[in-house]
Protein backbone atom coordinates (compact mmCIF):
# COMPACT_ATOMS: atom_id res chain seq x y z
CA UNK A 1 0.00 0.00 0.00
CA UNK A 2 1.46 3.23 -1.06
CA UNK A 3 0.82 6.76 -0.36
CA UNK A 4 -1.40 6.97 -4.11
CA UNK A 5 -2.86 4.36 -2.68
CA UNK A 6 -3.97 6.28 0.80
CA UNK A 7 -4.54 9.10 -1.62
CA UNK A 8 -7.36 7.02 -3.23
CA UNK A 9 -8.82 5.98 -0.50
CA UNK A 10 -9.47 9.05 1.03
CA UNK A 11 -12.61 10.33 1.13
CA UNK A 12 -13.23 6.43 3.04
CA UNK A 13 -10.54 6.71 5.47
CA UNK A 14 -11.33 10.94 6.77
CA UNK A 15 -15.30 9.84 6.61
CA UNK A 16 -14.25 6.52 9.11
CA UNK A 17 -11.90 9.01 11.10
CA UNK A 18 -14.78 11.47 11.24
CA UNK A 19 -17.02 8.47 13.00
CA UNK A 20 -14.44 7.66 15.19
CA UNK A 21 -14.32 11.46 16.29
CA UNK A 22 -18.43 11.42 16.92
CA UNK A 23 -18.25 8.54 18.81
CA UNK A 24 -15.03 9.72 20.80
CA UNK A 25 -16.78 13.77 21.26
CA UNK A 26 -20.21 11.53 22.47
CA UNK A 27 -18.51 11.01 25.54
CA UNK A 28 -17.04 14.66 26.87
CA UNK A 29 -19.52 16.49 24.95
CA UNK A 30 -22.71 17.30 27.20
CA UNK A 31 -24.80 19.09 24.34
CA UNK A 32 -25.64 16.31 21.90
CA UNK A 33 -26.40 18.96 19.42
CA UNK A 34 -22.73 19.33 18.84
CA UNK A 35 -22.20 16.37 17.22
CA UNK A 36 -24.72 16.59 14.58
CA UNK A 37 -22.88 20.05 13.68
CA UNK A 38 -19.26 18.18 14.13
CA UNK A 39 -21.14 14.79 12.07
CA UNK A 40 -22.32 17.45 9.35
CA UNK A 41 -19.41 19.75 9.42
CA UNK A 42 -16.76 16.88 8.95
CA UNK A 43 -18.39 15.18 5.45
CA UNK A 44 -16.80 18.27 4.17
CA UNK A 45 -13.61 16.55 4.27
CA UNK A 46 -14.10 13.65 2.59
CA UNK A 47 -16.07 15.72 0.08
CA UNK A 48 -13.33 17.51 -0.43
CA UNK A 49 -11.26 14.75 -1.16
CA UNK A 50 -13.80 13.20 -3.78
CA UNK A 51 -14.08 16.28 -5.53
CA UNK A 52 -9.69 16.68 -5.73
CA UNK A 53 -10.33 12.93 -7.21
CA UNK A 54 -13.02 13.71 -9.50
CA UNK A 55 -10.03 16.24 -10.92
CA UNK A 56 -7.19 13.67 -10.90
CA UNK A 57 -9.38 11.28 -12.90
CA UNK A 58 -10.63 13.72 -15.29
CA UNK A 59 -6.76 14.54 -16.41
CA UNK A 60 -4.96 11.31 -15.77
CA UNK A 61 -8.26 8.55 -16.08
CA UNK A 62 -9.41 5.81 -13.79
CA UNK A 63 -7.21 4.93 -10.91
CA UNK A 64 -7.00 1.70 -9.76
CA UNK A 65 -6.11 1.13 -6.06
CA UNK A 66 -4.95 -1.49 -3.03
CA UNK A 67 -3.75 -4.18 -5.38
CA UNK A 68 -6.33 -3.73 -8.03
CA UNK A 69 -9.42 -3.86 -5.81
CA UNK A 70 -10.67 -0.80 -6.06
CA UNK A 71 -11.81 1.32 -8.60
CA UNK A 72 -11.41 5.16 -8.55
CA UNK A 73 -13.32 6.48 -11.81
CA UNK A 74 -16.22 8.75 -12.48
CA UNK A 75 -19.05 6.03 -11.93
CA UNK A 76 -17.46 5.59 -8.00
CA UNK A 77 -17.02 9.21 -7.82
CA UNK A 78 -20.53 9.93 -8.64
CA UNK A 79 -22.05 7.40 -6.11
CA UNK A 80 -19.76 8.78 -3.57
CA UNK A 81 -21.41 12.20 -4.21
CA UNK A 82 -24.49 10.53 -4.03
CA UNK A 83 -23.60 8.73 -0.50
CA UNK A 84 -22.13 11.61 0.80
CA UNK A 85 -25.04 13.54 0.68
CA UNK A 86 -27.82 11.13 1.39
CA UNK A 87 -25.48 10.92 4.81
CA UNK A 88 -25.30 14.65 5.08
CA UNK A 89 -29.35 14.96 5.00
CA UNK A 90 -30.11 12.18 6.87
CA UNK A 91 -28.20 13.75 9.72
CA UNK A 92 -29.68 16.65 9.28
CA UNK A 93 -32.91 14.95 9.90
CA UNK A 94 -32.18 13.34 12.74
CA UNK A 95 -31.87 16.68 14.96
CA UNK A 96 -36.30 16.11 15.15
CA UNK A 97 -35.44 12.22 17.09
CA UNK A 98 -33.03 13.79 19.10
CA UNK A 99 -35.06 12.92 22.96
CA UNK A 100 -35.88 9.75 21.31
CA UNK A 101 -32.25 9.12 20.26
CA UNK A 102 -30.42 10.43 22.98
CA UNK A 103 -29.56 7.90 24.52
CA UNK A 104 -26.72 7.63 22.32
CA UNK A 105 -26.85 9.72 19.47
CA UNK A 106 -22.61 9.38 19.15
CA UNK A 107 -22.95 5.82 18.26
CA UNK A 108 -26.13 6.77 15.92
CA UNK A 109 -23.94 8.88 13.78
CA UNK A 110 -20.90 7.57 13.64
CA UNK A 111 -23.27 3.80 12.68
CA UNK A 112 -24.97 6.31 9.95
CA UNK A 113 -21.25 7.23 8.63
CA UNK A 114 -19.45 3.87 8.84
CA UNK A 115 -22.72 2.64 6.67
CA UNK A 116 -21.70 5.20 4.50
CA UNK A 117 -18.55 4.12 4.00
CA UNK A 118 -19.18 0.46 3.43
CA UNK A 119 -21.48 2.00 0.70
CA UNK A 120 -18.56 3.97 -0.86
CA UNK A 121 -16.53 0.93 -1.18
CA UNK A 122 -19.19 -1.44 -2.98
CA UNK A 123 -19.53 1.03 -5.67
CA UNK A 124 -15.38 1.47 -6.17
CA UNK A 125 -14.90 -2.53 -5.28
CA UNK A 126 -13.88 -4.31 -8.27
CA UNK A 127 -12.82 -7.39 -6.55
CA UNK A 128 -15.24 -10.10 -5.08
CA UNK A 129 -13.60 -10.40 -1.43
CA UNK A 130 -13.27 -6.51 -1.13
CA UNK A 131 -17.41 -6.27 -3.06
CA UNK A 132 -18.42 -8.72 -0.19
CA UNK A 133 -16.69 -6.91 2.58
CA UNK A 134 -18.08 -3.77 1.52
CA UNK A 135 -21.55 -5.68 1.57
CA UNK A 136 -21.13 -6.39 4.94
CA UNK A 137 -19.46 -3.19 6.06
CA UNK A 138 -23.25 -1.58 4.96
CA UNK A 139 -25.48 -3.96 6.14
CA UNK A 140 -24.29 -4.54 9.47
CA UNK A 141 -24.38 -0.58 10.61
CA UNK A 142 -28.00 -0.71 9.12
CA UNK A 143 -29.28 -3.48 11.07
CA UNK A 144 -27.70 -1.95 14.57
CA UNK A 145 -29.52 1.41 13.13
CA UNK A 146 -32.55 0.28 12.73
CA UNK A 147 -32.98 -1.39 15.61
CA UNK A 148 -31.90 1.43 17.44
CA UNK A 149 -35.18 2.85 18.96
CA UNK A 150 -35.18 0.97 22.34
CA UNK A 151 -39.20 -0.44 21.95
CA UNK A 152 -40.42 -3.77 20.34
CA UNK A 153 -41.04 -2.47 17.11
CA UNK A 154 -37.58 -1.37 16.31
CA UNK A 155 -35.70 -4.42 17.31
CA UNK A 156 -37.87 -6.43 15.62
CA UNK A 157 -37.15 -4.58 12.50
CA UNK A 158 -32.94 -4.61 13.13
CA UNK A 159 -33.90 -8.65 13.51
CA UNK A 160 -35.97 -8.94 10.20
CA UNK A 161 -33.02 -7.00 8.46
CA UNK A 162 -30.36 -8.52 10.23
CA UNK A 163 -32.10 -11.99 9.77
CA UNK A 164 -32.87 -11.88 5.85
CA UNK A 165 -29.88 -10.10 5.39
CA UNK A 166 -27.55 -12.70 6.40
CA UNK A 167 -29.15 -15.59 4.54
CA UNK A 168 -29.15 -12.83 1.49
CA UNK A 169 -24.94 -12.96 1.86
CA UNK A 170 -24.71 -16.43 2.22
CA UNK A 171 -26.59 -17.25 -0.96
CA UNK A 172 -24.75 -14.29 -2.48
CA UNK A 173 -21.20 -16.00 -1.09
CA UNK A 174 -22.47 -19.54 -2.26
CA UNK A 175 -22.70 -18.06 -5.83
CA UNK A 176 -19.52 -16.02 -5.51
CA UNK A 177 -17.48 -19.48 -4.37
CA UNK A 178 -18.83 -21.18 -7.79
CA UNK A 179 -17.90 -17.88 -10.13
CA UNK A 180 -14.24 -17.95 -8.29
CA UNK A 181 -14.37 -21.57 -8.39
CA UNK A 182 -15.32 -21.78 -12.25
CA UNK A 183 -12.44 -18.90 -12.87
CA UNK A 184 -10.34 -19.22 -10.65
CA UNK A 185 -9.61 -15.08 -10.15
CA UNK A 186 -11.51 -13.11 -7.89
CA UNK A 187 -11.11 -9.86 -10.24
CA UNK A 188 -14.28 -8.92 -11.84
CA UNK A 189 -12.09 -8.11 -15.33
CA UNK A 190 -9.82 -11.49 -14.92
CA UNK A 191 -13.44 -13.15 -14.29
CA UNK A 192 -14.55 -11.70 -17.61
CA UNK A 193 -11.30 -12.48 -19.79
CA UNK A 194 -11.97 -16.12 -18.24
CA UNK A 195 -14.82 -16.44 -19.21
CA UNK A 196 -14.55 -14.72 -22.68
CA UNK A 197 -11.15 -16.64 -23.33
CA UNK A 198 -13.91 -19.93 -22.16
CA UNK A 199 -11.16 -21.72 -20.02
CA UNK A 200 -13.84 -22.63 -18.07
CA UNK A 201 -11.99 -25.87 -16.39
CA UNK A 202 -13.27 -29.17 -17.77
CA UNK A 203 -12.43 -31.09 -14.42
CA UNK A 204 -15.09 -28.90 -12.75
CA UNK A 205 -18.14 -30.63 -12.17
CA UNK A 206 -21.31 -29.56 -14.04
CA UNK A 207 -19.05 -26.32 -15.58
CA UNK A 208 -20.99 -24.00 -17.24
CA UNK A 209 -24.21 -24.62 -15.60
CA UNK A 210 -22.59 -24.08 -12.15
CA UNK A 211 -21.63 -20.88 -13.17
CA UNK A 212 -24.67 -20.17 -14.70
CA UNK A 213 -26.13 -21.22 -11.04
CA UNK A 214 -23.41 -19.02 -9.03
CA UNK A 215 -24.47 -15.80 -11.13
CA UNK A 216 -27.86 -16.55 -10.20
CA UNK A 217 -27.60 -17.32 -6.91
CA UNK A 218 -25.39 -13.99 -6.89
CA UNK A 219 -28.48 -11.90 -8.56
CA UNK A 220 -30.52 -12.98 -5.41
CA UNK A 221 -28.01 -12.03 -3.35
CA UNK A 222 -27.72 -8.07 -4.81
CA UNK A 223 -31.69 -8.65 -5.50
CA UNK A 224 -32.38 -8.43 -1.37
CA UNK A 225 -29.98 -5.17 -1.30
CA UNK A 226 -32.19 -3.14 -4.06
CA UNK A 227 -35.51 -5.07 -2.51
CA UNK A 228 -36.77 -6.50 -5.99
CA UNK A 229 -39.72 -9.02 -6.05
CA UNK A 230 -39.53 -11.93 -4.81
CA UNK A 231 -36.60 -10.70 -2.39
CA UNK A 232 -38.58 -7.83 -0.78
CA UNK A 233 -39.97 -9.22 2.61
CA UNK A 234 -38.12 -7.92 4.70
CA UNK A 235 -39.40 -4.46 3.43
CA UNK A 236 -41.97 -3.52 4.96
CA UNK A 237 -41.63 -4.49 8.33
CA UNK A 238 -38.12 -3.04 8.76
CA UNK A 239 -39.30 0.26 7.03
CA UNK A 240 -41.79 0.91 9.77
CA UNK A 241 -39.81 -0.31 12.51
CA UNK A 242 -36.61 1.49 11.87
CA UNK A 243 -36.50 5.19 13.08
CA UNK A 244 -37.83 7.31 9.77
CA UNK A 245 -34.29 8.99 9.18
CA UNK A 246 -32.82 5.54 8.79
CA UNK A 247 -35.53 4.05 7.07
CA UNK A 248 -34.74 7.42 4.51
CA UNK A 249 -31.59 6.02 4.20
CA UNK A 250 -32.02 2.85 3.59
CA UNK A 251 -34.63 3.59 1.11
CA UNK A 252 -32.23 5.69 -0.65
CA UNK A 253 -28.64 4.94 -0.23
CA UNK A 254 -28.71 1.39 0.93
CA UNK A 255 -30.42 1.22 -2.98
CA UNK A 256 -28.22 2.74 -4.72
CA UNK A 257 -25.28 0.92 -3.36
CA UNK A 258 -27.12 -2.27 -4.48
CA UNK A 259 -27.63 -1.32 -7.98
CA UNK A 260 -23.97 0.37 -8.24
CA UNK A 261 -22.78 -2.92 -7.35
CA UNK A 262 -24.78 -4.83 -9.54
CA UNK A 263 -24.34 -2.70 -12.65
CA UNK A 264 -20.45 -2.84 -11.83
CA UNK A 265 -21.02 -6.39 -11.54
CA UNK A 266 -22.63 -7.39 -14.57
CA UNK A 267 -21.11 -4.71 -16.80
CA UNK A 268 -17.28 -6.30 -16.30
CA UNK A 269 -17.61 -9.79 -15.10
CA UNK A 270 -20.53 -11.10 -16.78
CA UNK A 271 -21.33 -8.87 -19.93
CA UNK A 272 -18.62 -10.97 -21.88
CA UNK A 273 -20.37 -12.78 -25.15
CA UNK A 274 -19.08 -15.86 -24.62
CA UNK A 275 -21.42 -16.06 -22.05
CA UNK A 276 -24.47 -16.16 -24.31
CA UNK A 277 -26.70 -15.29 -21.63
CA UNK A 278 -29.48 -12.28 -22.14
CA UNK A 279 -29.21 -10.71 -18.49
CA UNK A 280 -31.89 -8.52 -19.94
CA UNK A 281 -34.48 -11.33 -19.84
CA UNK A 282 -33.78 -12.03 -16.33
CA UNK A 283 -34.16 -8.36 -15.10
CA UNK A 284 -37.05 -7.45 -17.46
CA UNK A 285 -38.51 -10.19 -15.85
CA UNK A 286 -37.60 -9.10 -12.11
CA UNK A 287 -39.03 -5.37 -12.62
CA UNK A 288 -42.64 -6.24 -14.31
CA UNK A 289 -42.60 -8.20 -10.64
CA UNK A 290 -41.63 -6.06 -8.82
CA UNK A 291 -43.39 -2.79 -9.69
CA UNK A 292 -46.72 -5.05 -10.34
CA UNK A 293 -46.34 -6.31 -6.82
CA UNK A 294 -44.86 -2.55 -5.43
CA UNK A 295 -47.91 -0.78 -6.37
CA UNK A 296 -50.53 -3.32 -5.96
CA UNK A 297 -49.59 -3.98 -2.18
CA UNK A 298 -48.83 -0.05 -1.57
CA UNK A 299 -52.78 0.47 -2.18
CA UNK A 300 -53.45 -1.61 0.17
CA UNK A 301 -51.67 0.14 2.82
CA UNK A 302 -52.78 2.62 5.87
CA UNK A 303 -49.81 3.47 7.26
CA UNK A 304 -47.46 6.25 5.57
CA UNK A 305 -44.18 4.37 6.32
CA UNK A 306 -45.17 0.79 4.31
CA UNK A 307 -47.07 2.39 2.15
CA UNK A 308 -43.32 4.66 1.21
CA UNK A 309 -41.52 1.26 1.63
CA UNK A 310 -43.87 -0.49 -1.42
CA UNK A 311 -43.40 2.54 -3.25
CA UNK A 312 -39.80 2.08 -2.99
CA UNK A 313 -40.34 -1.81 -3.82
CA UNK A 314 -42.43 -0.76 -7.54
CA UNK A 315 -39.43 1.78 -7.74
CA UNK A 316 -37.10 -0.62 -7.56
CA UNK A 317 -39.06 -2.21 -10.64
CA UNK A 318 -38.26 1.37 -12.84
CA UNK A 319 -35.28 1.23 -12.35
CA UNK A 320 -34.79 -2.54 -13.29
CA UNK A 321 -36.28 -1.55 -16.48
CA UNK A 322 -33.21 0.53 -17.13
CA UNK A 323 -31.34 -2.26 -15.70
CA UNK A 324 -32.59 -4.66 -18.48
CA UNK A 325 -31.77 -1.87 -21.24
CA UNK A 326 -28.37 -2.09 -20.27
CA UNK A 327 -28.30 -5.79 -20.39
CA UNK A 328 -30.24 -5.95 -23.90
CA UNK A 329 -27.38 -3.82 -24.62
CA UNK A 330 -28.37 -0.23 -27.25
CA UNK A 331 -26.76 -1.03 -30.61
CA UNK A 332 -23.15 0.84 -30.84
CA UNK A 333 -22.75 0.33 -26.70
CA UNK A 334 -24.96 3.25 -25.72
CA UNK A 335 -24.47 4.44 -22.50
CA UNK A 336 -28.31 5.46 -22.86
CA UNK A 337 -29.20 2.38 -19.70
CA UNK A 338 -26.52 3.27 -17.07
CA UNK A 339 -26.52 6.77 -17.45
CA UNK A 340 -30.71 6.39 -17.33
CA UNK A 341 -30.14 4.42 -13.76
CA UNK A 342 -27.85 6.78 -12.74
CA UNK A 343 -29.47 9.65 -12.99
CA UNK A 344 -32.94 7.78 -11.87
CA UNK A 345 -31.03 6.50 -8.06
CA UNK A 346 -29.82 10.84 -8.08
CA UNK A 347 -33.53 12.19 -8.59
CA UNK A 348 -35.24 9.08 -6.59
CA UNK A 349 -32.73 10.24 -3.48
CA UNK A 350 -33.90 13.53 -3.80
CA UNK A 351 -37.58 13.00 -4.18
CA UNK A 352 -37.59 10.01 -1.11
CA UNK A 353 -36.29 11.91 1.50
CA UNK A 354 -38.03 14.69 0.97
CA UNK A 355 -40.94 12.48 1.48
CA UNK A 356 -39.62 11.15 4.17
CA UNK A 357 -38.48 13.94 6.15
CA UNK A 358 -41.96 15.65 5.59
CA UNK A 359 -43.06 12.32 7.50
CA UNK A 360 -40.58 12.50 10.52
CA UNK A 361 -41.65 16.30 11.18
CA UNK A 362 -45.45 15.05 10.51
CA UNK A 363 -45.39 12.02 12.26
CA UNK A 364 -43.19 13.57 15.34
CA UNK A 365 -46.24 15.76 15.84
CA UNK A 366 -49.02 13.81 15.65
CA UNK A 367 -47.24 10.58 16.99
CA UNK A 368 -49.48 8.53 14.44
CA UNK A 369 -47.93 6.80 10.93
CA UNK A 370 -51.31 6.59 9.84
CA UNK A 371 -52.17 8.10 6.81
CA UNK A 372 -55.35 9.47 8.01
CA UNK A 373 -53.65 11.55 10.07
CA UNK A 374 -52.31 13.76 7.45
CA UNK A 375 -55.83 15.39 7.57
CA UNK A 376 -55.84 19.12 6.92
CA UNK A 377 -51.82 19.10 6.55
CA UNK A 378 -52.60 21.76 3.33
CA UNK A 379 -53.96 24.13 6.19
CA UNK A 380 -52.13 23.07 9.42
CA UNK A 381 -48.04 23.41 7.86
CA UNK A 382 -48.81 24.90 4.20
CA UNK A 383 -44.83 24.41 3.24
CA UNK A 384 -44.39 21.13 4.63
CA UNK A 385 -47.13 19.79 3.17
CA UNK A 386 -46.42 21.45 -0.52
CA UNK A 387 -42.94 19.66 0.01
CA UNK A 388 -44.19 16.11 0.65
CA UNK A 389 -47.40 17.08 -2.41
CA UNK A 390 -43.83 18.00 -4.40
CA UNK A 391 -42.29 14.80 -3.67
CA UNK A 392 -45.23 12.12 -4.24
CA UNK A 393 -46.20 14.06 -7.56
CA UNK A 394 -42.55 13.06 -8.71
CA UNK A 395 -42.69 9.44 -7.22
CA UNK A 396 -45.62 9.29 -9.50
CA UNK A 397 -43.25 10.96 -12.17
CA UNK A 398 -45.51 13.97 -13.66
CA UNK A 399 -44.08 17.49 -14.69
CA UNK A 400 -42.09 19.69 -13.42
CA UNK A 401 -40.36 17.24 -11.12
CA UNK A 402 -37.27 15.22 -11.56
CA UNK A 403 -38.93 12.02 -11.27
CA UNK A 404 -40.83 12.51 -14.95
CA UNK A 405 -37.45 13.83 -16.42
CA UNK A 406 -35.63 9.91 -14.43
CA UNK A 407 -38.70 7.87 -15.96
CA UNK A 408 -38.70 9.57 -19.31
CA UNK A 409 -34.97 9.07 -19.73
CA UNK A 410 -35.10 5.26 -18.28
CA UNK A 411 -37.81 4.75 -20.53
CA UNK A 412 -36.39 6.17 -23.43
CA UNK A 413 -33.65 3.66 -22.96
CA UNK A 414 -35.82 0.67 -22.60
CA UNK A 415 -37.73 1.48 -26.26
CA UNK A 416 -34.28 2.31 -27.97
CA UNK A 417 -33.35 -1.34 -26.55
CA UNK A 418 -36.52 -3.07 -28.01
CA UNK A 419 -37.86 -3.37 -24.71
CA UNK A 420 -41.21 -1.33 -25.49
CA UNK A 421 -43.29 -4.05 -23.85
CA UNK A 422 -41.61 -3.24 -20.62
CA UNK A 423 -41.96 0.57 -21.00
CA UNK A 424 -45.86 -0.23 -21.31
CA UNK A 425 -46.07 -2.49 -18.17
CA UNK A 426 -44.08 0.71 -16.25
CA UNK A 427 -46.30 3.21 -17.81
CA UNK A 428 -49.40 1.25 -16.41
CA UNK A 429 -47.85 1.03 -13.16
CA UNK A 430 -47.04 4.54 -13.03
CA UNK A 431 -50.53 5.54 -13.80
CA UNK A 432 -51.75 2.72 -11.14
CA UNK A 433 -49.04 4.51 -8.12
CA UNK A 434 -51.03 7.35 -8.78
CA UNK A 435 -53.85 5.83 -6.99
CA UNK A 436 -52.19 5.77 -3.61
CA UNK A 437 -50.28 8.61 -3.93
CA UNK A 438 -52.91 11.06 -4.57
CA UNK A 439 -54.50 9.80 -1.76
CA UNK A 440 -52.10 11.29 0.40
CA UNK A 441 -52.69 14.39 -1.56
CA UNK A 442 -56.64 14.55 -1.12
CA UNK A 443 -56.33 13.82 2.54
CA UNK A 444 -53.65 17.07 3.11
CA UNK A 445 -56.17 19.31 0.96
CA UNK A 446 -59.35 18.47 1.19
CA UNK A 447 -59.90 16.38 4.54
CA UNK A 448 -61.02 18.26 7.84
CA UNK A 449 -57.50 18.94 9.46
CA UNK A 450 -57.96 17.49 13.61
CA UNK A 451 -56.65 20.75 14.78
CA UNK A 452 -55.27 23.58 13.64
CA UNK A 453 -51.98 23.47 15.73
CA UNK A 454 -48.79 24.21 13.13
CA UNK A 455 -45.92 21.62 12.83
CA UNK A 456 -42.89 22.28 14.21
CA UNK A 457 -39.44 21.54 12.53
CA UNK A 458 -36.08 22.47 13.63
CA UNK A 459 -34.04 24.47 11.63
CA UNK A 460 -31.69 21.78 10.32
CA UNK A 461 -34.56 19.80 9.16
CA UNK A 462 -36.93 22.60 7.14
CA UNK A 463 -33.27 23.48 5.68
CA UNK A 464 -33.03 19.21 4.42
CA UNK A 465 -36.65 19.83 3.59
CA UNK A 466 -36.45 22.99 1.13
CA UNK A 467 -32.49 21.43 -0.27
CA UNK A 468 -34.22 18.33 -1.64
CA UNK A 469 -37.83 19.96 -2.42
CA UNK A 470 -35.70 22.77 -4.22
CA UNK A 471 -33.78 19.79 -5.67
CA UNK A 472 -36.82 18.13 -7.32
CA UNK A 473 -38.01 21.24 -9.04
CA UNK A 474 -34.51 22.16 -9.83
CA UNK A 475 -33.61 19.17 -11.80
CA UNK A 476 -37.42 18.56 -12.96
CA UNK A 477 -36.99 21.67 -14.84
CA UNK A 478 -33.54 21.14 -15.57
CA UNK A 479 -32.22 17.97 -15.89
CA UNK A 480 -29.16 18.46 -18.39
CA UNK A 481 -26.45 18.70 -15.24
CA UNK A 482 -27.19 16.12 -13.58
CA UNK A 483 -27.74 14.08 -17.10
CA UNK A 484 -24.06 15.27 -18.12
CA UNK A 485 -22.49 13.89 -14.85
CA UNK A 486 -24.57 10.56 -15.05
CA UNK A 487 -23.31 10.30 -18.61
CA UNK A 488 -19.77 10.74 -17.28
CA UNK A 489 -20.11 8.40 -14.83
CA UNK A 490 -21.87 5.61 -16.55
CA UNK A 491 -18.77 5.88 -19.50
CA UNK A 492 -16.39 4.91 -17.05
CA UNK A 493 -17.75 1.28 -16.91
CA UNK A 494 -18.34 0.73 -20.35
CA UNK A 495 -14.44 1.89 -21.38
CA UNK B 1 -12.39 -37.83 -2.87
CA UNK B 2 -13.12 -35.76 -6.10
CA UNK B 3 -14.46 -32.66 -6.21
CA UNK B 4 -17.73 -33.88 -6.71
CA UNK B 5 -17.78 -35.54 -3.44
CA UNK B 6 -16.95 -32.18 -1.51
CA UNK B 7 -19.51 -30.02 -3.79
CA UNK B 8 -22.12 -32.62 -3.14
CA UNK B 9 -21.22 -32.47 0.90
CA UNK B 10 -21.26 -28.84 0.76
CA UNK B 11 -24.21 -28.30 -1.49
CA UNK B 12 -26.23 -30.58 1.70
CA UNK B 13 -24.75 -28.50 3.91
CA UNK B 14 -26.19 -25.57 2.69
CA UNK B 15 -29.75 -27.25 2.06
CA UNK B 16 -30.02 -28.46 5.75
CA UNK B 17 -28.63 -24.49 6.58
CA UNK B 18 -31.51 -23.22 4.13
CA UNK B 19 -34.27 -25.97 5.37
CA UNK B 20 -33.38 -24.76 9.18
CA UNK B 21 -33.53 -21.50 8.67
CA UNK B 22 -37.24 -21.60 7.40
CA UNK B 23 -38.72 -24.61 9.41
CA UNK B 24 -37.04 -23.55 12.87
CA UNK B 25 -38.68 -21.01 15.12
CA UNK B 26 -36.38 -19.76 17.97
CA UNK B 27 -33.94 -16.66 16.47
CA UNK B 28 -31.12 -18.26 17.93
CA UNK B 29 -31.40 -21.22 15.76
CA UNK B 30 -32.26 -19.58 12.80
CA UNK B 31 -28.51 -18.10 13.12
CA UNK B 32 -26.81 -21.56 13.27
CA UNK B 33 -28.95 -22.06 10.24
CA UNK B 34 -27.44 -19.30 8.38
CA UNK B 35 -23.90 -20.47 9.97
CA UNK B 36 -24.24 -23.52 9.04
CA UNK B 37 -25.21 -22.30 5.11
CA UNK B 38 -21.92 -19.93 5.16
CA UNK B 39 -19.72 -23.10 6.60
CA UNK B 40 -20.99 -24.66 3.44
CA UNK B 41 -19.89 -22.08 1.40
CA UNK B 42 -16.70 -21.66 2.94
CA UNK B 43 -16.09 -25.97 2.37
CA UNK B 44 -17.00 -25.24 -1.39
CA UNK B 45 -13.77 -22.33 -1.05
CA UNK B 46 -11.85 -24.83 -0.02
CA UNK B 47 -12.49 -27.15 -1.69
CA UNK B 48 -12.28 -25.22 -5.09
CA UNK B 49 -8.50 -23.71 -4.15
CA UNK B 50 -7.55 -26.99 -3.02
CA UNK B 51 -8.39 -28.82 -6.12
CA UNK B 52 -8.29 -26.63 -8.91
CA UNK B 53 -5.38 -24.17 -7.96
CA UNK B 54 -2.98 -25.67 -5.03
CA UNK B 55 -0.61 -23.38 -5.66
CA UNK B 56 -2.32 -20.33 -4.34
CA UNK B 57 -4.54 -19.63 -1.27
CA UNK B 58 -7.23 -17.90 -2.29
CA UNK B 59 -9.78 -19.61 -1.28
CA UNK B 60 -8.29 -20.09 1.55
CA UNK B 61 -8.27 -16.26 2.01
CA UNK B 62 -11.63 -15.66 1.62
CA UNK B 63 -12.92 -18.23 4.11
CA UNK B 64 -11.10 -16.32 6.79
CA UNK B 65 -12.98 -12.79 5.87
CA UNK B 66 -16.22 -15.10 5.60
CA UNK B 67 -15.32 -16.20 9.32
CA UNK B 68 -14.55 -12.89 10.34
CA UNK B 69 -17.78 -11.11 8.99
CA UNK B 70 -19.76 -14.00 10.16
CA UNK B 71 -18.25 -13.76 13.92
CA UNK B 72 -19.27 -9.78 13.96
CA UNK B 73 -22.44 -10.55 12.57
CA UNK B 74 -23.26 -13.06 15.11
CA UNK B 75 -22.50 -10.60 17.76
CA UNK B 76 -24.44 -7.84 16.16
CA UNK B 77 -27.58 -10.28 16.15
CA UNK B 78 -27.53 -11.99 19.33
CA UNK B 79 -27.35 -8.49 20.76
CA UNK B 80 -30.70 -7.36 19.16
CA UNK B 81 -32.20 -10.81 20.09
CA UNK B 82 -31.25 -10.45 23.71
CA UNK B 83 -32.61 -7.09 23.28
CA UNK B 84 -35.64 -8.55 22.14
CA UNK B 85 -35.95 -10.85 24.81
CA UNK B 86 -36.08 -7.86 27.15
CA UNK B 87 -39.15 -6.69 25.11
CA UNK B 88 -41.26 -9.31 24.51
CA UNK B 89 -39.58 -12.38 26.53
CA UNK B 90 -39.87 -14.21 24.03
CA UNK B 91 -37.00 -15.49 20.79
CA UNK B 92 -39.90 -17.39 18.63
CA UNK B 93 -39.89 -15.45 15.74
CA UNK B 94 -43.96 -16.91 15.33
CA UNK B 95 -44.71 -14.57 18.33
CA UNK B 96 -42.46 -11.89 16.74
CA UNK B 97 -45.40 -10.27 14.97
CA UNK B 98 -46.27 -7.07 15.58
CA UNK B 99 -45.59 -5.91 11.83
CA UNK B 100 -47.85 -7.62 9.46
CA UNK B 101 -49.59 -6.60 6.01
Amino acid sequence: MTLHDLYLLSPEVSLVGLAALVVLLDMVVPRKGVLAGVALAGLVVPLAFSLALWGTVSSEGAQQGIFGTLAVDKFALFFKFLFLAAAALVVMATTDLFDRLGHSLGEYYSLVLVSAVGMMLLAAATELISLYVALELTALPLAALAAFHRDARSTEAGLKFLLLSAISSAVLLYGMAFVFGLTGTTYLSDIAARIGSSVLRPDVPFGAFALLLGVVLMVAGFGFKIATVPFQMWVPDVYEGAPTPITAYLSVASKAAGFAVILRVFYIAFGAEALQVDWGVLFAGLAVASMTVGNLVAVAQNNIKRMLAYSTIAHAGYMLVGLAAVSAGAPGGSTLGPSGLLFYLAGYTLTNLAAFFAVIAITNKTGSEVIDSFAGMGRRSPWLALVLALSLVSLIGIPPTVGFMAKLYIFNAAVRSGLAWLVVVGVVNSVLSAYYYLRVLRVMYLAPPASSEAVPASVPLRTALVVTGAGVLFFGVLPIFLIRLAERAAQAILS
Amino acid sequence: MTLLHLELLSAALFAIGLYGFLARRNAVLLLMSVELMLNAVNINLVAFAVFLDPARLLGQVIVVFVITIAAAEVGLALAIILRLYRNRSTANVDEIDLMKW
